[in-house]
């Protein structure tokens, strides 16, 4: 999910702070289509990804396109409005009460031996694997994600040479709006959520962005393990509850140290 | 304009006569939130540095008042400034690892909001100050203890407090700080080319702001009678602090005070009576949607906006 991140900010330097709460909109989504089409999550991602691609490419078009030269403070503080229009619109549809999609996927076992495996999290783990690997390939190997990494390094020299700069923005901002949707949809048997949850995937997905270095991808998946390892260190040797502890002090360590991150060139 | 002012203010103060008590929270509400947009507004308004944590010194503030009042029986009257002193002494932490590393924007953003976030998690680890259930203040209507009866006290109080941020805050828009700060605000690097040393203003600023917003802490704590980790320094109280003084008009005088006007009402009206029919984040989504309209149209607030057009 952080991917999706790190491909919003990469390119536009607008930081997405309705990240989370996209995710969460795919996690209901998913729920919506499995209760009320009988869809399992694990088909439906595709249309939760396609569903936010469409509003990621919406608000893009219809709010960030407005500002987008704007100081940077504005830029968070429209998302952060967008964010709260988000969150508490899912609280109005769906109350606070945490819920869970069912699957059939999601209490199955798999006995390697003496391992047992979780099919569900074997699942996500894959998918979201090949989802990173053809991000990758579509930025590097395709002529729209070119485009879009040569709008990201010199928006004026992108213009110049005949790219349609807004039009490769609100792709950018509907693919990462996407990859978060699917992350959601897929997470949804295992997660259990709720309205707020956002507002915390949020700040995680921020912590592993700036730990792994803003506008990178393979900085993006170790930031993302990083912090998970660091949680569950955290979770070991303090507290349980204290976990999150851990990952707030290497975020400050970080943006003290090396506030590009651990990949990232320094960016602004 | 200072004799608008003026006549505001008396008018404030002969208004409880004539209010039910109902309104009367609502005020309190409005001025309370007036204050801390006020003392956010000095550094993030004036001096530009957008702090995203700040109810990390509401907390630090509450915290440090209602321990002292309940375990050593220190009356929150000195507590409070206690609170202050602590909120100050974490706001200079926290900005002086901000600016002394040169975090700009979104980075100083992430710094901010990471340190509340710490402080929450802290507080709501330590089972000496409440853990995650927090503190809670038995009421005894003794004004030793900062507890009054009468509402129109803690009305009365929230005036003050909401005053007494609005005259620092002018003093510093009149003196040559405030002059500084709006130059940092604008260009940094000009700033300190023309000889500003950005970093001391900066940190002044960030002091002066989170000592008043830590006095503000002990109004909470013993205007509700209670302290949480997850309310007084949760993402969420941060938020409300910040979006009053950005809706009315940032780096103005009138700004929050205009922000808390319209919000306050808002929330508070759409809560009582959305929430009891059980729509409840209906008012959030209002601010959302104002924020949203005010970044893309109103980028310098209400305020600047509405004078503007009185001008003409």
């Amino acid at each position: 999910m952080a991917v999706g991140l790190t491909l919003i900010f990469g390119v536009m330097r607008v930081v997405n702070f309705a990240h989370g709460d996209m995710m969460v909109w795919g996690m209901y989504l998913a729920y919506v289509l499995s209760t009320r089409a009988g869809l399992d999550p694990y088909l439906g991602f595709a249309l939760c990804a396609a569903a936010l691609f469409v509003f990621g490419a919406a608000v893009q078009r219809g709010l960030v396109d407005r500002i987008v030269d704007a100081p940077h403070e504005m830029q968070i503080l429209l998302m952060l409005g967008v964010a709260l229009v988000m969150e508490n619109v899912a609280l109005l549809v769906f109350g606070p009460e945490p819920i869970r999609v069912r699957s059939p996927l999601g209490a199955a076992t798999w006995y390697l031996g003496p391992l047992y495996v979780d099919v569900a999290r074997l699942v996500t783990f894959g998918v979201a694997i090949v989802l990173t690997a053809a991000l990758w390939v579509f930025l590097y190997r395709t002529d729209l994600g070119r485009q879009i990494r040569a709008a990201a390094d010199n928006p004026y020299g992108a213009l110049v040479i005949g790219t349609d700069v807004r039009r490769v923005y609100a792709a950018a901002f509907g693919i990462g709006a996407a990859c978060v949707g699917a992350a959601g949809a897929l997470v949804s048997p295992i997660l259990p959520f709720q309205p707020s949850t956002g507002l915390s995937l949020s700040v995680t997905s921020f912590n592993i962005v700036i730990i792994g270095g803003m506008g990178s991808l393979p900085g993006a998946f170790v930031g993302g393990v990083l912090v998970s390892v660091a949680e569950s260190l955290g979770a070991v040797f303090l507290k349980p509850s204290l976990k999150e502890l851990a990952s707030f002090s290497l975020l400050i360590l970080i943006l003290i140290v090396r506030p590009a991150g651990l990949f990232g060139r320094r960016a602004s | 304009m200072k004799w608008a002012g003026a006549l505001a203010v008396l008018g404030l103060l002969a208004l409880p006569l004539t209010l039910s008590s109902y309104a009367l929270t609502i005020f309190i509400f409005i001025f309370f939130y007036a204050f801390l947009g006020q003392a956010w507004n000095i550094v993030g308004g004036y001096a530009g540095q957008l702090s995203a944590g700040h109810a990390a010194f509401v907390g630090i503030g509450g915290y440090t008042a209602a321990m002292l009042s309940i375990e050593h029986g220190v009356t929150p009257w000195i507590g409070m400034f206690a609170g202050a002193v602590l909120a100050g002494a974490l706001g200079a932490l926290i900005g002086y690892l901000g600016f002394r590393f040169g975090l700009r924007g979104f980075y100083f953003v992430l710094l901010t909001v990471a340190f509340a976030e710490v402080c929450r998690i802290l507080v709501s680890n330590i089972d000496a100050v409440g853990g995650a259930l927090g503190l809670y203040i038995t009421f005894t209507g003794n004004p030793r203890h900062f507890q009054f009866q009468d509402q129109r006290a803690y009305y009365y109080i929230a005036l003050a407090l909401m005053l007494l941020a609005t005259g620092i805050a002018a003093l510093i828009e009149r003196r040559r700080f405030g002059i500084y700060l709006r130059a940092i605000r604008e260009d940094e690097m000009a700033a300190e080319a023309a000889g500003v040393d950005a970093f001391r203003y900066k940190m002044f600023a960030m002091i002066v702001s989170s000592s008043l917003t830590g006095l503000g802490g002990t109004f909470y704590a013993f205007y509700l009678f209670s302290l949480q980790p997850n309310t007084v320094f949760g993402i969420p109280l941060s938020v409300e602090i910040i979006i009053r003084p950005i809706i009315g008009g940032t780096g103005t005088l009138v700004g929050p005070i205009l922000g808390s006007f319209i919000l306050t009402p808002l929330g508070e009206l759409s809560r009582h009576y959305l929430g009891q029919s059980g729509l409840h984040g209906a008012h959030l989504v209002a601010y959302g949607l104002l924020l949203i309209a005010v970044v893309l149209f109103l980028p310098n607030g209400a305020y600047p906006w509405l004078r503007a057009r009185f001008r003409r």
